[in-house]
């Protein structure tokens, strides 16, 4: 969906080039992750594929078409934009900062309303109330909320998000990470994702690019990086920590064992991942744990041993 | 050329431009002096009430509002012509910058900075003192600045009520239709005026304390 | 007073005189600096410039500057209006310009990102939001104006001065009054209407 080959972008008096010889692919459907230390050049790469930052050489296509060749404006409206400071215009209703670019596109009054009220929906924000709110009355959350709806109004394949949760706080961070999940889970769009908490790579990506001094590290699934780091540079910026970093990215019930003779007394729901497993298991002092259903019923079981086997597996990712 | 022509004329009347020089001098000087005399300490002393400050500041802005000329005119009536009613009317001119400055400024001073101040143990005096009018200096000069080319300015106007000053020139200048006259009568005012704004312009950058400069 | 009530005309056509030439030059004034504020806005070089420059202009006292354009334009309404024009254009440039670079960068960025034309931007969201500090220097210009046209009553330009400066010069304190009183009220009235306007623009773009 877009390809990007021999990307560069230097900027005038800077000693190195900000993005150079960037080639990377991400498939129609993905989220794709650019992650590395400041300056790496991801925010840049990002904004040459809507070219709010002109390339120098190389070529980006999306959906088949060669950005350079297509008028930025037209380009802009078919790709949602969305970043970290929000930029909500504060003149204007959340209706209406949600409605700019089916307005821009010149959608009847209509369709507009019934989309606004849909996505107010869409992202958890009753639409009468909010519907003739203003920006100054909202919560940071709730800012970065309607951000993302603007950005899905006019039900662009392609979306841009440049630190969307950055300005938030955890707690917050953590809540609107998993609603734009489960909201992705129901569309088909390709994400192009920045940031540089690695926490939240690998919980959004399904292929995180690490970036550094504006080339590509190493691009690859979440448990391949953390299974095989490409090198000690990606091996320190995911952390020491891999391991486990690994195990959160199993679910309980992608990982059952058979239950023994006796039913394990403690148990753990079947959603959670095998890092709280592992400690709970620390918690109590115990080495098996049942794995229950929504409805409380024992589906099986996981052990100490079980966990461990799965730090050393080369499969086995399931969110 | 006219600009001879004018310095001309100061050469033929030394006496006469002097005069008018001096005058205007003193009345912009001390008219500004009786401006801060009363404005400053009245706006330190409303500063922390809201209602009296909120007052103070509304009545202030509808005198900045007035025409200079219609305050200089309405003072004769009352007072009669020449130089104290020109000092009067002018000290009027000068009050409000001064005041919404003063006041403004000190209703400004960060809040964390006095609660510390006071649990530090300063009195209400000492904290005034020490912290919010060094730390309000810099906008309060401001308005000071405001205020010193407002009453130059006005005191161009004083001539149409006898207050003597560089406007005289520039009246009989026109009465006349001597265009060097004009001159020497407007050009030294400018002057004295973007003097005055380049003055005090310098004195608030002393005056801000070194710490709060702009670097 | 009886003065007034028998000679209210008077009083009325100079009011009518003065409004005329303050508007003329305020709406003179606000076309251009919308214009030359624009592009102060967008270009630093030119945006430093216009500053120093109302700064200085600005030091200027008024009959100075009247007298300063009389080897040039002669007296007149023409001298008169090309000075308030001058003063006007000092304040309104810079607030349009500071007006406009005041728009947080997020916005500009987001509308950009969004697909709007450079056009689109700037007509539906940097002017709506630049908007209050434009009146505010709207509302500076207009009372400058207004005490302007007072003192340019003496260099022929008409308006509440001709009834100040005919008190005076016959000692008639009740045409001193009228002419004084009248150009008070009128700058009060316009300082406190674009006030209004204004705050509701503030509330309006918080």
């Amino acid at each position: 969906m877009i390809e990007i080959r021999g990307l560069v972008k230097q900027f005038p008096g800077a000693a190195h080039p900000a993005v150079d010889h960037l080639t990377l692919s991400v498939s129609e459907g993905e989220v794709c992750v650019l992650i590395g230390p400041s300056g790496c050049g991801k925010t840049t790469t990002m904004r040459m594929i809507n070219r709010m930052v002109e390339p120098d050489a190389g070529s980006i296509m999306v959906a088949g078409r060669d950005v350079m060749q297509t008028d930025p404006v037209s380009l802009r409206r078919s790709i949602g934009y969305v970043i970290q400071q929000v930029g909500l215009f504060p003149h204007w209703s959340i209706a209406d900062n949600i409605a700019t670019v089916p307005k821009l596109l010149g959608w009847d009054a209509a369709r507009i309303a019934t989309r606004v009220d849909e996505l107010l929906d869409l992202i958890g924000m009753e639409p009468a109330t909010f519907r003739s709110r203003f920006p100054r009355e909202l919560s940071g959350g709730q800012k970065q909320r309607v951000g993302v709806a603007r950005a899905l109004a006019a039900d662009p394949p392609v979306m841009l998000m440049d630190e969307p949760f950055g300005a938030i706080d955890p707690i917050t961070r953590a809540r609107l990470q998993d609603e734009f999940l489960r909201i992705l889970r129901g569309l088909k769009k390709t994400i192009v994702f920045v940031t540089h908490d690695i926490d939240e790579a690998l919980k959004m990506g399904d292929r995180i690019a690490i970036l550094r001094d504006g080339a590509l590290v190493q691009y690859a699934t979440p448990e391949a990086i953390l299974a095989r780091p490409a090198n000690p540079f990606v091996e320190s910026f995911v952390g020491t920590d891999r391991a486990l970093k690994r195990l959160a990215l199993i679910r309980a019930d992608g990982a059952l064992e058979s239950l023994g003779a006796a039913v394990p007394v403690h148990a753990i729901g079947a959603r959670a991942n095998l890092r709280d497993a592992l400690a709970l298991m620390f918690e109590i002092d115990i080495d098996t744990l049942a794995v229950t259903g929504p409805d409380g019923a024992v589906l099986g079981a996981i052990t100490l041993a079980g966990i461990r086997a799965h730090t050393r597996s080369v499969d086995g990712t399931n969110r | 050329m006219l600009l001879v022509e004018a310095w001309q004329f100061i050469v033929a009347h030394p006496g006469r431009f002097f005069d008018a020089l001096a005058t205007h001098v003193a009345l912009s000087a001390a008219a500004l002096g009786l401006a801060i005399a009363i404005a400053l300490p009245v706006g330190v002393l409303l500063a922390d009430t809201r209602r009296a400050a909120l007052v103070a500041i509304t009545a202030a802005n509808i005198g900045r509002t007035l025409p200079s000329l219609a305050v200089l005119a309405l003072v004769m009536p009352v007072l009669g012509t020449g130089f104290v009613p020109s000092l009067f009317a002018l000290t009027l001119l000068a009050l409000p910058p001064i005041l919404i400055n003063t006041v403004t400024a000190l209703q400004q001073v960060d809040a964390d900075m006095v609660d510390a101040a006071r649990g530090m143990g300063m009195t209400r005096a000492q904290i005034m003192r020490k912290v919010e009018l060094p730390v309000a200096m810099p906008v309060i000069f401001a308005g000071i600045r405001t205020a010193a080319v407002q009453v130059v300015s006005g005191a161009v106007l004083a001539a149409y009520i006898g207050g003597g000053g560089l406007g005289d020139f520039i009246t009989s200048g026109i009465a006349m239709m001597a265009l060097p006259q004009l001159l020497v009568g407007a050009i030294p005012a400018t002057l004295l005026a973007i003097g005055a704004d380049r003055l005090f312009g310098h004195l608030q950058k002393i005056l801000t304390p070194a710490g709060m400069r702009p670097r | 007073m009886k003065w007034l009530r028998n000679n209210w005309d008077q009083v009325a056509i100079a009011l009518g005189e003065h409004i005329v030439i303050s508007f003329t030059s305020v709406a003179i004034a606000f076309a251009m600096s919308l214009a030359i504020g624009i592009w102060a806005a967008r270009n630093e070089r030119v945006f430093r410039w216009a500053i120093a420059v109302s700064g200085f202009l600005y030091t200027i006292p008024t009959l100075a500057f009247l007298a300063l354009l009389i080897p040039i334009v002669g007296l007149g309404r023409v001298n008169a209006i090309i000075c308030m024009v001058a003063f006007s254009l000092m304040i309104m440039i810079r607030n349009v310009a500071t007006g406009i670079r005041e728009v947080p960068v997020e916005v500009v960025d987001a509308a950009r990102g969004m697909g709007m034309h450079p056009f689109e931007i700037l007509t539906k969201i940097e002017l709506p939001l630049a908007l209050p500090v434009i009146v505010a220097g709207l509302r500076i210009a207009t009372v400058t104006v207004i005490s302007v046209a007072v003192v340019a009553a003496y260099i022929n330009a008409g308006g509440l001065g001709t009834l100040i400066f005919n008190g005076i010069s016959n000692d008639f304190a009740p045409k001193i009054w009228a002419g004084a009183l009248t150009s008070c009220a009128l700058a009060v009235a316009a300082d406190l209407s674009l006030a209004k306007v204004e705050g509701w623009l503030r509330h309006r773009a918080a």
